[in-house]
């Protein structure tokens, strides 16, 4: 594929256009067409086994890291096809951030922990406002602002997700993906990422897998709700596909698919 | 109904009193030699330590009275595991890095941690005997024969396993988390390989690398036939391109001389070696201990 500058509507940041991936001979996840709205939270919700974190690793290039792992079909970023060879994946991910299902700091020190990734970038400004202003942004820099020093690991789990927010915000993407990042986390960390997701929305637009329906009623503008099914040409194997896509609010008070309907209600999962 | 309490007699019970005191046994039995051989060589060689053994030239056999010191053999045992480290270090950290971060289990890869296996299994006397032939008898580094550079070489083949895989293993033990969180802010391979990974993985590293040093600094037989043996003082860099002398045949040379002060000087020298691969080796605990602590900070 080459460069596609297709149109897409201008409050559109990021498009899959019939996106199928396969681990190996595995089809994991098959023809998803799905547009994110700019400055929106898109929730993505499904049983487990549907692709819903595959879809996401997608978004900015993870899957690369993943031996056997291969992509068909064409996902937009600002028009460029980022699955385009000429694409540099690190490039990719300075511009969608990503904050994982395990909280992940760095064995550095907190200040360091944010430093590190805009030090990379080659961020040039005042690092001391940069991790200040990252810390606050990610609803932090209250509970360490006094110990920026001390290990990452130093923090409670919570705090280390929050962490791993503030690093993430520090490189100023345009898009933060989140793979269920509460998912470790005890109820009263969760509500603060929670609260923080809801502040980080004014300047960004974020896309979370969760397990959690309450969480995507609580959070999220859109939800996209994948499913798994048996095809008949595949091997067996079930493969996740888009069952539905609309707002939070349709998709949980009226869905138009049955089986979504079962699963906001807690049929299956 | 069966007793509840502990019953001696009962055939499982024996047997497991049996194997439990017949594996005590075989572990007492199995270090057995390290305490004999370290407590042998301290009273040998101990005796043996004075000023002079370091600052002298070893006498040649044959004068009874005084077999003078081991200065030369010191300073060229440092110089060649030096010589072998400056090689091998690189080398084989950079191909435990491929192996562990770029190889993707590919043909390549399995055929290289194969052939690691297999250097690993080669008898030290073949590594001298290879650079032997290439290096010595066809005079290549400047024309000269044996020298502490083919010495060195020589032992730099034996650390290479032992570097490759600890760094190998090393790495792969690092989580992968912390991987995808540096790969997830825009680094590049290369910089959370440098900045993250590496530095995760450098206790373990750094502890093959003092082993691997360690295992070559005692070696003899690659020696023989690349470094040689020289009585005289190491005084300057082109000494390098000239026999060296080294602790190891030093021990070997003068253990089979018939002098009594040949054999005197002999167990001084294996005093010393073990001394130093003993602290090497504590050293390497040390720095483990605490690169640990400091990496949590």
């Amino acid at each position: 594929m080459i460069k596609t500058n297709k149109k897409t509507p201008k409050n559109i940041i990021l498009s899959l256009e019939n996106v199928s991936i396969s681990y190996g001979t595995f089809e994991a996840v098959r023809n998803v067409f799905c547009n994110f709205k700019k400055g929106n939270i898109t929730s993505l919700i499904g049983p487990s086994g549907c692709g819903k974190s595959t879809v996401l690793r997608s978004l900015n290039r993870m899957n690369d890291l993943i031996p056997n792992c291969s992509l068909k079909g064409t996902v937009l970023f600002d028009g460029t096809n980022i699955y385009d060879k000429r694409v540099d994946p690190v490039e990719v991910r300075r511009r969608i951030g990503m904050v994982f299902q395990q909280p992940n700091p760095f064995p550095k020190s907190i200040y360091e922990n944010i430093a590190f990734g805009a030090r990379i970038n080659g961020f040039t400004g005042d690092m001391d406002e940069l991790v200040e202003n990252s810390l606050r942004k990610a609803a932090l820099w209250d509970e360490c602002k006094d110990k920026l020093n001390d290990s990452g690991y130093s923090l409670s789990g919570g705090q280390q997700q929050r962490l791993c927010i503030a690093r993430t915000i520090a490189i100023e993407p345009e898009i933060i993906l989140m793979d269920e990042p509460c998912s470790a986390l005890d109820p009263i960390s969760t509500l603060k990422i929670e609260e923080t997701m809801h502040e980080l929305k004014k300047n960004y637009t974020i896309i979370i897998v969760t397990h959690n329906m309450q969480q995507a009623l609580r959070v999220s503008d859109m939800t996209a709700f994948f499913n798994a099914i048996e095809y008949e040409d595949g091997d067996g194997g079930k493969v996740g596909y888009l069952a539905e896509f609309n707002s939070t609010k349709k998709i949980f008070d009226s869905p138009k698919e049955k089986t979504t309907q079962e699963y906001i209600s807690g049929k299956f999962g | 109904m069966s007793s509840l309490y502990y019953q001696k007699r009962l055939s499982r019970n024996i047997g497991d009193k049996f194997f439990t005191s017949l594996s005590v046994i075989c572990a007492l039995i199995a270090i057995l030699p390290l305490i004999f051989l370290v407590t042998y060589i301290l009273i040998k060689g101990g005796s043996q330590i004075n000023l002079d053994l370091f600052s002298l030239e070893p006498n040649p056999p044959g004068d009874d009275l005084d077999a003078g010191g081991i200065n030369p053999a010191l300073i060229g045992t440092l110089i060649i595991t030096t010589i072998a480290s400056i090689i091998a270090i690189p080398v084989g950290v950079g191909g435990g890095i491929y192996l562990a971060e770029y190889s993707k289990g590919g043909a390549f890869s399995r055929f290289i941690r194969f052939g690691v296996n297999v250097l690993a299994g080669v008898p030290s006397i073949i590594a001298g005997v290879f650079i032997y032939a290439l290096i010595v008898s066809t005079k290549i580094l400047f024309g000269s024969m044996y020298s502490g550079l083919a010495g060195g070489m020589a032992l730099s083949i034996l650390m290479l396993p032992t570097v490759i895989k600890t760094t190998d293993e090393g790495l792969k033990l690092v989580p992968n988390e912390l991987r995808y969180a540096s790969l997830g802010v825009g680094a590049s391979m290369y910089t959370t390989i440098l900045k993250v990974t590496l530095p995760s993985a450098f206790r373990s590293i750094a502890t093959g690398v003092v082993l691997g040093i360690a295992r070559a600094a005692g070696e003899t037989a690659p020696l023989i036939f690349t470094a040689l043996f020289s009585y005289y003082y190491i005084t300057g860099f082109g000494d390098l391109f000239y026999e060296m002398g080294s602790l190891a045949v030093l021990i070997y040379n003068f253990a089979l001389e018939p002098y009594d002060a040949q054999n005197k000087l002999a167990w001084a020298a294996s005093f010393i070696l073990v001394l130093s691969i003993l602290s090497v080796n504590i050293f390497s605990r040390i720095l483990a201990a605490f690169t640990e602590k400091t990496k949590r900070v």
